[in-house]
């Protein structure tokens, strides 16, 4: 691989089904979190239902693809119902204590040995893609856009994902610009002032995790569709914070945070990865293995994923689009 | 002083004349601490009524405990002859009863005017499918922003309404605070310390909207520590003192009666009373009850 | 429970030889046979166990059947040829009615389980046996043995959680890098023996001088200077979640994926009290864990520096307005905590052993300990460590063993919901 194909190859991931999938994930926390205050830190949950509901209802139970994707869109809002009934009145650190042990809850007991037969344990589901990969247009031999090239159903799946992002997009900016937006705007400030002005906040805070939530569910059914494949590894405690730093990095409360910032996530994580691993490979390597050997050079993105996380929250916590007048974050 | 000489005078005041809000035997405990334990309590319709007392006396309690924001050990309250008890905060304000907080409570990063077209109420566009076709609400919005603006100029805000809130002064919070109150349309105001933390020379000016609140036909209650203010603006005023009322009646008659006096002092072990500490302990206190309001809801 | 490790390894031996020796001679025959051993894994070395009857069933009825020979290895070829069986699911059963009076499989499942038929090589079946109560302790002693488990893991909890509790206490932190905190001692102390052949006793002392240290890094170097900014607490929380993605991979560069032990501590031989096994080495453990959370309770009751902490814990301002120096206590509780925090990863280490994430994979377990006792309070946390050991342990007396954390993050949620200040948390520290 040449540092050419670093390069390509990084364009490629910012803009892969992976890249779809954090997008979905970033956007439906930006509502919770970015909009509304909400610190969930079970995002992964979210994604879990979903995901799981498609890969268990078709490949356990055979049922129809497209229903079980229905169901798994329903199960989030169920989920969003089951875990905000009680936690939505915590304040923000114990609401994110309680989102991040339901999840991991949500994870084990989905993974366990015990439940083999319905959810597959640690290897999950899959194969449970064929109804979609009928229906793929592409052609088999994939898209050549000049220096990027992508698989045939790669590239069905990213035109669906993006499609789905840009629809969501569009949805967000009239919801936020409207006086709802500025209802769970208001809440994120200070939820007392609100209530004093005759607003049912817990309703709108509900509303706002559902949204979020089934979004959420749409990021964990993407991520299912993407790989064929759902899994307890793809959902555990980082997948939500990763989302968290795709959507810190764009910018928390913008209607494009998600996005740039699922590109941007997905074009250094990849690039980084590549290049440490090339820059570690051969006989020669750039890098002399003394110092890093190829496991080692596999570490390098999430070492850099955590400082740049660091980094953003310490000196740019409004991200790369936000104001910084306007900005989410607020301590208690 | 007895309950009939307070009842005599509660006649005197006002005539027998109209009361917007009574309550009851209303008592909050904190750790095996009465906070508040008030026997009755009313507000007069149409008239400015100053709820006042040393720190400590229970009367941002008592005013939580009134608008939902915290829940009594026992007692019940009405309002326009509906019981109040057991109503969630939001649904008080919707009933015509809106309040706003010591330590001021404006949405920092909201503009001046989205904290106004906040206040509204019946918005369609609060709902959430509805919100994204912008037909449906964008007439009630240009109304609501128009009422918004007329109340701006009249709070002197109006030059301000593109900046985000949490770039006003201490004294242009307050009055966005009322005046975003008024957004709703209340039949009663209820003031947490109007004057606390506002420049001398705005509180004229504060006193004045005060006046001019009731002038429109609303009854406001406030809380008030410092007698002065209380003088010259209140027709009826309430002294509360470790949570109980201790008196009440025409400002001038609350002024002389010894027990008042008895009450300051005591509290205060021969201080001199000033406002800067008196505020400062009394945000303690509201940190703390913001608290604890939060969980017990 | 604490038994079953050593069987099943002494199982596993006894089959590796077996398995070795006789592969050679199998591998000429033509049908596929079903092939393995019976030992009797009470002794050591095993002793094999003859005249057990087992049987192959394809479909649900019997195709063949053998019996195992005074070396205890059986052999039973299935008819047909490999070709047809291929892909065929093969029921392999042992009729616990033949075995030795008094014995039963130490796996009580593996009386009847099923195979599919891949290649056509032989396939190796190996039965451990031991004592019959094995199929079942009484709940009694279950409940005992659980019990005593439980408070083994609330006591190492308990180490590792104080930090959490004392730092949110004084800062309002809620510290999501807190394990790495637990990981940094475990790795210290591994590094000084491993590295620098230190004596394991003395490596472990100065790894948990040296997480104290570490514990001051973190403050000086991040979080004081985050607070004198005015950063928020939840972006704080976040930039913690940061903090502990980096270290969590700084850690596995260093020191890779692997599972570690340490090395020159032995286990002894394991105690039996009424049917009860309890392992020298948890014992000890247990005994320093508890000498230590003495100690620090004697630390904050009767020192000055500690009834500070205490004060700053219950109510920040006014601590700081009665002339106790916050800072310095602050200062004193991340040097403290991460100290207790890195023995904690030293005494799980030398329990269980540990890898890269020890500290992150208990994470919401001390969570879990520090919101039951009530956020910031010293016994609090003591007290839900252990609630939660217990908790953790006796439920998988019911529930499967894979989800017996569950029960301590569901117990997490339900805590939160119902009673957030925790069970020895003041109402009024909320909020």
């Amino acid at each position: 691989m040449s540092w050419f194909e670093v390069l390509t190859n990084a364009i490629e991931q910012a803009v892969g089904p992976q890249a779809v999938v954090y997008c979905l994930a970033a956007i439906g926390l930006n509502i919770h979190f970015g909009y509304t205050g909400l610190l969930n830190f079970g995002q992964a949950a979210f994604m879990m239902v979903g995901g799981y509901a498609v890969g268990a209802l078709v490949q356990t139970w055979g049922q129809n693809l497209w229903l079980s994707i229905l169901v798994g869109l329903l199960a989030a809002v169920v989920l969003a119902l089951i875990l905000g009934v009680p936690t939505l009145r915590l304040r923000a650190d114990y609401l994110a204590i309680a989102t991040i042990a339901a999840a991991e809850a949500l994870r084990q007991i989905l993974g366990a040995a015990s439940l083999n037969d319905q959810f597959g344990g640690q290897d999950g589901r899959f194969g449970f893609t064929e109804a979609l990969r009928d229906i793929n247009p592409i052609p088999e031999g994939g898209v050549d856009l000049g220096i990027i090239q992508f698989r045939s159903y790669d590239f069905f799946i990213m035109l669906i994902g993006w499609v789905l992002v840009a629809l969501l997009c569009v949805f967000i900016y009239l919801l936020m610009r409207s006086p709802w937006g500025r209802v769970l705007k208001g809440i994120r400030e200070d939820e007392d002032a609100v209530r004093s002005l005759g607003k049912n906040v817990y309703s709108y805070k509900m509303q706002a995790l559902v949204l979020g939530g089934v979004i959420g569910a749409m990021a964990g059914i993407m991520s299912g569709l993407a790989t064929s494949n759902v899994a307890p590894s793809d959902f555990a405690t980082d997948t939500t914070f990763f989302a968290y730093t795709v959507l810190l990095i764009g910018g928390a409360a913008r209607v494009l945070g998600p996005v740039l910032g699922a590109l941007i996530f997905w074009f250094f994580l990849n690039g980084l990865d590549l290049f440490f691993g090339k820059a570690t490979s051969g006989t020669d390597p750039l890098i002399p293995s003394a110092i890093m050997d190829s496991n080692q050079a596999s570490l390098m993105r999430l070492i850099v994923l955590g400082l740049v996380l660091m980094l953003i929250m310490i000196y740019r916590p409004q991200g790369i689009l936000g104001d910084r007048r306007e900005l989410a974050i607020d301590g208690r | 002083m007895g309950a009939d000489t307070m009842n005599e005078k509660h006649e005197t005041a006002h005539g027998g004349g109209d009361v917007i809000l009574v309550a009851d035997g209303v008592t909050r405990t904190f750790g095996g601490l009465k906070a508040v334990d008030v026997d009755h309590f009313e507000i007069p319709r149409g008239k400015i009524t100053a709820l006042i007392g040393p720190n400590g006396a229970g009367k941002t309690t008592f005013f939580n405990l009134l608008t939902g924001f915290d829940k009594p050990d026992e007692g019940s309250w009405t309002f326009n002859g509906q019981s109040l008890s057991g109503v969630p905060p939001y649904k008080v304000a919707r009933r015509g009863m809106v309040r706003t907080f010591q330590l001021t409570k404006v949405l920092s990063r909201l503009t001046v005017i989205e904290n106004m077209r906040l206040g509204a109420t019946g918005q369609k566009g609060e709902r959430f499918l509805p919100s994204v076709l912008r037909f449906l609400w964008q007439g009630q919005e240009d109304a609501n922003t128009e009422r918004a603006m007329d109340l701006l100029r009249r709070f002197k805000l109006d030059a301000k309404k593109d900046d985000f809130a949490g770039s006003l002064s201490g004294g242009q919070r307050k009055l966005l605070e009322m005046a975003r109150a008024l957004m709703v349309d209340p039949e009663l105001i209820m003031l947490d310390e109007p004057m606390a933390g506002v420049n001398p020379a705005l509180k004229q000016s504060l006193l004045g909207h005060v006046k001019s609140l009731r002038d429109e036909g609303r009854t406001v209650l406030f809380v008030e520590h410092d007698m002065d203010m209380v003088r010259d603006i209140s027709d009826w005023v309430v002294v509360m003192a470790q949570g109980k009322i201790v008196s009440q009646g025409t400002p001038d008659a609350v002024m002389s009666d010894p027990a008042v006096i008895d009450a300051y002092l005591g509290a205060h072990h021969d201080a001199e009373l000033t406002f800067d500490m008196e505020s400062q302990i009394e945000a303690e206190a509201e940190q703390e009850i913001a608290a604890e309001t939060e969980e017990n809801r | 429970m604490r038994l079953r490790p050593a069987a099943v390894l002494a199982v596993v031996l006894g089959a590796l030889v077996v398995v070795g020796l006789a592969s050679p001679a199998g591998a000429a025959s033509d049908a596929i046979n079903i092939k393995g051993t019976l030992s009797d894994t009470r002794t050591d070395p095993p002793e094999p166990v003859p005249d057990v009857k087992i049987s192959v069933e394809i479909d649900g009825s019997e195709v063949a059947t053998g019996v195992s020979g005074p070396d205890g290895t059986f052999a039973i070829p299935v008819p047909g040829s490999p070709d047809d069986l291929l892909g065929q699911d093969l029921t392999v059963k042992l009729d616990t009615d033949s075995l030795p009076e008094g014995t039963s499989l130490t796996d009580g499942k593996k009386t009847s389980f099923t195979v599919m038929v891949k290649t056509n090589a032989d396939i190796t079946v190996n039965y451990g046996i031991g004592p019959e109560a094995d199929k079942g302790p009484g709940l009694l002693q279950e409940i005992a043995q659980n019990s005593i488990n439980g408070v083994f893991l609330g006591l190492l909890l308990a180490l590792a959680a104080l930090g959490i509790s004392l730092v949110f206490g004084t800062t309002g932190l809620t510290n999501f890098a807190h394990g790495e905190l637990i990981t940094f001692g475990a790795l210290a102390a591994y590094l000084l023996q491993d590295a620098f052949g230190w004596n394991f006793y003395a490596a472990a002392l100065l790894a948990v001088i040296l997480a104290g240290v570490f514990g001051l890094a973190n403050d000086r170097l991040l979080w004081k200077p985050l607070r004198s900014r005015g950063t928020g607490l939840i972006a704080m929380m976040i930039v913690s979640i940061g903090l502990g993605i980096f270290l969590r991979n700084v850690y596995q560069y260093f020191f890779g994926a692997d599972n570690h032990q340490y090395r020159g501590v032995p286990a002894g031989d394991l105690w039996n009290i009424g049917g009860v096994g309890i392992s020298p080495k948890s014992f000890y453990i247990a005994v320093i864990c508890v000498v230590v959370l003495i100690l620090v309770s004697l630390a904050v009751t009767r020192t000055r520096l500690g009834k500070a902490t205490r004060a700053v814990s219950d109510n920040p301002a006014l601590a700081a307005s009665s002339g106790i120096d916050v800072n310095r206590v602050i200062t004193t509780v991340w040097i403290a905590g991460a100290a207790l925090a890195g023995m904690g990863g030293i005494m799980w280490g030398l329990q269980n052993g540990f890898d890269y994430q020890v500290g992150n994979k208990i994470l919401l377990l001390t969570f879990a300990a520090v919101t039951l006792g009530g956020l910031g309070t010293i016994w609090g946390t003591m007290a839900g460590a252990l609630i939660v050991g217990l908790l953790v342990e006796l439920s998988s007396i019911v529930l499967p063993p894979e989800l017996k954390y569950v029960t301590a993050l569901v117990v997490l949620i339900l805590i939160l919901l119902v009673r957030p200040q925790g069970l020895l948390g003041r109402a009024e520290r909320v909020g």
